[in-house]
């Protein structure tokens, strides 16, 4: 096939691990699944390594003496390791296992941001950021008092490093928290660049991962970022579990955020001693499944090779470009496909997002449609909403053409010609 | 299952195309505007209503999806000459009824913005602000934030 001509990657084997692509959509036609950058599907063997421990090892984690108790709390840490070799941290404590991205920017604004941040001090954001990296910057102001600067994006979704080193010089942050790929623009963002300004400017560093780590080799050392969240489900993870990397000094210092079993040492009747890292920030029974799930998710796409997902990615998305670049009447968000990942949020004139989406579904193609929880931003490009197909590792070029001629087609079907309503009767009052 | 063609039925394109009552309403007595978080649609609805209670003009105005544009100019055509009473006891069922095709959960939320809005407009009079009174919760389908 020509696909495999220009990629590295055996999409058809590959797609041979995703039963769920085998499925017909509600409209019969093949399931075309452009919605990745919302959540991503499983292969067979994260949805087996969670049937596995359901079906032979499961049981509560940290606290049985019992062999199930053990097997699974050996599976559940063996899985922290996993991630933090993905990541290359420097150490297993350094992964704090949440319920998901969003879980583990709202741990930093509670427990790292009420213990630094007072009133007159100034978090930096993008105005690219997900809400999730908003909200709880948001209600940490309303709690301290402190400021929040959004950085604007250019017209071509890019943000030039001037206006970065401006803003920290101007601003004085003591966090500067922004997105590395954004999910609505699919801009990369500069990240070790970015750190290091922020760094020289005595500014910590969050780095919503949530787009990245899916889709591109990741070195949080590296990136020498003090924090970087993702989320297992956008990884071909199990949803319901999410990563929280802080460096070891700032989680150590850190108070805890959710209060409860499993994040204490000692609980008397006048107080309490909190565990160490990383049970600290993990109260309550965690994602003990998930938590095996992500990690097998995390084998899976690095037997693949997360520099070959990248590559097929590239591919999509630049013929995806092309393809929509050259429909009259399509306009497309954010920078050139050199400079952005695999997502493509786009418009047509006169065609709301969300009959594109619907017209879309009757041809068995999967998008998102809506401001993609990032509304600061749609209103930045004056639009309400957009359309967003994006793509991973088991996308093929021929589901990219079946995209762009149903996108064609969607602009014709919605288009106006002349048609007139049936005029009622007048009605008498 | 209906094939989701069928929601872009030509009487649906024909009231996205060529609506019922477009515009502003010149003598307009009762106002409400409101919008669907999820998709940011908007639906504005003026209403003259006369000193009997019933509903001499109802316009709209408007951004959004076909579902949503269709269903309020179909809206505006039904309850023009309707009591304010009679307006108040059209359901939401009534509603998806009066717009035909079978709507998924999600679009069942752009059709009933219209009249959601017109629910709200009769308890909107222009110059008092708006009553304590009205409900804002109607039933139907909830408008959460998508995620």
């Amino acid at each position: 096939m020509s696909e495999k001509k220009n990629t590295p990657l055996d999409v058809e084997s590959i797609r041979g691990d995703f039963p769920i692509l085998k499925t017909l959509s509600a409209s019969g036609a093949p399931l075309i699944y452009l919605d990745n950058a919302a959540s991503t599907q499983h292969p067979n063997v994260v949805i087996e390594s969670i049937s596995d421990c359901y079906r032979n090892y499961y049981a509560n984690v940290h606290r049985g003496i019992h062999t199930l108790s053990e097997a699974a709390t050996s599976a559940y840490e063996q899985s922290r390791h996993a991630v933090a070799a993905f990541l290359n941290a420097a150490a297993d404590r350094e992964i704090v296992f949440t319920a998901g991205t969003t879980a583990a920017i709202n741990t930093v604004a509670r427990s790292w941001g009420e213990a630094n941040i007072k009133s007159g001090d100034t978090i930096l954001l993008t105005i690219a950021e997900h809400h999730a990296n908003i909200v709880p910057w948001q209600q940490l102001a309303t709690r301290t008092g402190c400021r929040i600067e959004f950085l604007p994006v250019a017209d071509d979704g890019t943000i030039a490093d001037e206006v970065v080193l401006d803003a920290l010089a101007k601003h004085r942050p003591k966090l500067f928290t922004f997105v590395a790929i954004s999910n609505m623009l699919g801009t990369e963002f500069p990240v070790a660049r970015w750190v290091r300004m922020a760094h020289d400017a005595e500014s910590l560093v969050l780095v919503d991962a949530a787009q990245a780590v899916p889709h591109q080799p990741i070195d949080v050392r590296q990136w020498d970022a003090d924090f970087v969240v993702f989320s297992g489900h956008k990884i071909c993870g199990p949803s319901g579990i999410g990563v929280l990397y802080g460096r070891e000094s700032l989680l150590e210092a850190m108070p805890p955020f959710l209060g409860g079993g499993g994040m204490i040492q000692r609980v008397t009747v006048s107080g309490f001693e909190p565990a160490g890292l990383p049970e600290k920030f993990e109260a309550g029974t965690p994602p003990i499944t998930e938590a095996i799930g992500l990690a097998a998710a995390i084998r899976y796409v690095e037997s693949i090779g997360l520099e070959c997902i990248r590559a097929h990615e590239q591919e999509l998305v630049g013929r995806a470009y092309d393809g929509l670049a050259a429909i009259d009447g399509v306009r497309i968000f954010g920078p050139l496909p050199k400079d952005r990942a695999g997502i493509l949020s786009f418009v047509i004139d006169g065609v709301h997002a969300h009959d594109v989406s619907q017209w879309l579904d009757t041809r068995g193609i999967a998008v998102r449609a809506g401001h993609h929880c990032t509304m600061p931003l749609h209103k930045r490009f004056g639009v309400a909403a957009t359309s967003r197909a994006s793509f991973y590792l088991y996308n093929t070029v021929s589901e990219v053409d079946a995209f762009v001629a149903a996108i064609a087609e969607t602009k014709a079907k919605f288009s106006s010609t002349g048609r007139r309503r049936t005029r009622q009767p007048i009605k008498p009052l | 299952m209906p094939r989701e063609e069928d929601i872009y039925e030509e009487h649906v394109l024909d009231h996205y195309e060529d609506p019922y009552h477009r515009g502003d309403c010149e003598h307009a007595t009762h106002e409400h505007e409101g919008n669907n978080p999820l998709c940011g649609d908007v639906v504005r609805v003026d209403l003259q209503i006369d000193s009997g209670g019933d509903i001499r003009q109802a316009w709209f105005d408007g951004e959004g999806c076909v579902i949503s544009q269709a269903s309020a100019s179909m809206l505006m055509e039904k309850i023009e000459g309707m009591s304010r009473d009679k307006i108040k006891q059209f359901t939401a069922d009534q509603m998806l009824e009066l717009f035909g095709p079978k709507l998924t959960p999600n679009r069942q939320k752009c059709c009933l913005l219209p009249w959601r809005v017109v629910q709200s407009a009769l308890h909107s009079p222009i110059d008092d602000g708006v009553d304590t009174d009205a409900v804002q919760n109607f039933g139907g389908p909830s408008l959460r934030e998508e995620s």
